[in-house]
């Protein structure tokens, strides 16, 4: 690498969301050379063949143990070294960790080069994670209405009752027992299928 | 008696003892609150044992042994006060490449030295016919895995470094590796062997216990700083393990054993695939032949959960001898006082003691393993690395 060019960075990741939020921090911050690997047959070959300066890898990836082969001595390609060898800034390592992240440098390239680039990472990951749980969140609301919806069919057919008073026995029955509504509402689905 | 602990394990049947003192109360009994964590890779597990996110882990032998002397990564010292498992691994195979290696040998298929000569001539005809390197894979440059190969495809004269393609591969990917003809074999703990038995794309060749007759695998790592804080947290640890070792190994709770380890937060695989396993009883080949391996994985039996630093010793001559590790006195003590059998014994007092001398390995080729001639003991073998 060119001590002062722009790194050569690649990115480990089955989740092509991710790595295109990641991929396109880095560009912003002037970091050109990115390349996201999603496929992770032959993984080392592939990484040998782009010789990259960074890589990044997300910690819910099993080939991390892939890379960590880079390491043995019988392979006559640069060396990178993990993140976590160097203890002297136990702060970024916990918050990469927190984050779901691992980076691997080469040996030689400088820390403060290194820094910005983590940084951006951790933050990058904590954001898709914040997506994802809104994601989550989101999906699970509407799963619960779904579920609500036809628990009060079932109410209104069985008891006679008006959609407004179906949903009042939920939600005090739900407070009642000190459960979630759409958990109440999946009893009830569960019950009338047995009952059927 | 404690806040709660966090511990980490790969989905392996050799973490039974670990799963089993947690999912069926005996670690409760000791007074522990656990929470147990599965994780996806050993970088993981050993990153965030390092970094004090895990208490405790689920641990290869040879990684609290690569931590402690800090080789390729962060020095971190580790404390092993308690075998997790012994032996449990198996050398599985594609069809393609046991028939080539049924075709070679001479001798009986079980006995390792019969298979590995025979493997040397599949090689040498291989490279005779410009056919690409056999590729074996492995779990982790430190692992058991790796190290057991090596012996075994070494001992036949094959040198694993320049005649083959030695590859780190996840656990769960094996089969799926093998199937597609990305490897031609692997060594790896169950239940993957099995699982690649069940369907038909591998034959098991070796059990490990074919190639070393007393072979440390697991072992349950706490960092050293850490045991010396917790004493009593390390002995009621080692007491809930053992509990749950004597527990598996009672024949009659093995069908319990296997469902609390089925479970899919835990192991996630079929519970009769499990059972098998800690019964010792394996189909070898897909169609249909068992073969019984009383020996094929030791939870607590037979002493096996005291760890035994000449086991320790072993296994950093393997690091020596495959150019993983340097060698000095210093780093030979140091790997052998990652296992405690003090803390063991603290724990559990004199109840638990090995029924086999300590230093029994009991490989099946080379001299016995002597601890205290590590470079005297490497000499004997043709094959390995050179320190120039």
């Amino acid at each position: 690498m060119g001590a002062e060019s722009s790194p050569k960075i690649v990115i480990v990741d089955e989740s092509p969301i991710r790595a295109a939020i990641l991929e396109e921090g880095l560009r912003e911050a002037g970091f050109t050379g990115v390349v996201h690997i999603s496929e992770m047959q032959s993984l080392l070959a592939r990484i040998y063949a782009l010789d990259p300066d960074v890589i990044l890898i997300d910690l819910e990836n099993p080939s991390r143990d892939v890379l960590e082969q880079m390491f043995q001595v019988s392979r006559a390609v640069r060396r990178p070294i993990a993140m976590f060898v160097d203890q002297s800034d136990a702060a970024s390592i916990q918050a990469s960790v927190d984050a779901g992240v691992s980076a691997y440098i080469v040996d030689g390239l400088k820390k403060e080069r290194i820094k910005p680039i983590l940084d951006l990472c951790i933050s990058r990951f904590n954001a898709f994670a914040k997506l994802q749980n809104e994601l989550d969140r989101a999906k699970s609301a509407l799963e619960d209405r779904k579920v609500i919806d036809r628990a009060k069919g079932i109410l209104m057919k069985l008891k006679g009752l008006t959609e407004d008073e179906a949903y009042v026995l939920l939600r005090s029955t739900a407070m009642r027992e000190k459960k979630k509504i759409g958990e109440i509402a999946q009893s009830i689905l569960t019950a009338s299928e047995l009952l059927k | 008696m404690t806040g709660p602990l966090h511990i980490g394990f790969i989905p392996l049947v050799d973490a039974a003892a670990l799963i089993v003192a947690v999912d069926k109360g005996f670690a409760a009994a000791e007074g522990l609150d656990v929470t147990l964590v599965r994780e996806v890779s050993w970088s993981n597990v050993r990153d965030k044992l390092n970094i004090g996110l895990f208490d405790a882990a689920h641990l290869l032998a040879p990684v609290a042994i690569a931590s402690s002397l800090g080789l390729g990564h962060v020095k971190v010292p580790i404390a092993a006060p308690f075998n997790l498992g012994l032996n449990g691994n198996a050398i599985t195979v594609s069809p393609a490449l046991h028939a080539d290696i049924m075709s070679e040998i001479s001798g009986d298929p079980f006995d390792p030295m019969a298979t590995a000569l025979a493997l040397a001539r599949v090689v040498a005809k291989r490279r005779k016919s410009g056919a690409e390197p056999l590729t074996f894979g492995m779990t982790f440059p430190f692992s058991t895995h790796n190290y057991q190969l090596r012996f075994w495809m070494a001992a036949g004269g094959v040198d694993p470094d320049e005649d083959v393609r030695l590859v780190v591969l996840p656990p769960p990917y094996m089969v799926e590796s093998l199937a597609s003809g990305h490897v031609d074999a692997f060594c790896v703990g169950a239940p993957w062997n099995s699982v690649a038995v069940d369907l038909g794309v591998g034959h098991i060749l070796h059990l490990v216990a074919d190639i070393l007759v007393r072979a440390v695998e697991k072992v349950l790592a706490v960092r050293q700083d850490w045991s010396e804080k917790n004493p009593d947290v390390v002995a009621a640890l080692v007491r809930a393990a053992f509990r749950a070792a004597e527990f598996i190994e009672q024949p009659h709770n093995r069908a319990e054993a296997a469902r609390i380890l089925a479970q899919p937060e835990r192991i996630g695989v079929d519970a009769e695939v499990i059972q098998r396993t800690l019964d010792g009883r394996l189909k070898i080949s897909p169609d249909g032949i068992m073969r019984e391996g009383n020996r094929y994985l030791l939870v607590g039996r037979e002493g096996a959960a005291r760890p035994d630093p000449v086991q320790a010793a072993w296994l950093y001559a393997q690091m020596v001898r495959w150019g993983q590790a340097s060698i000095s006195p210093e780093a030979l003590k140091a790997a052998m006082g990652v296992f405690r059998p003090d803390l063991y014994d603290a724990a559990l007092g004199r109840q638990a003691k090995p029924t086999e001398p300590s230093g029994a390995i009991g490989a099946f080729a080379g001299p016995a393993f002597d601890a205290n001639d590590i470079a005297g003991h490497l000499a004997a073998f043709k094959i390995g690395h050179r320190p120039s």
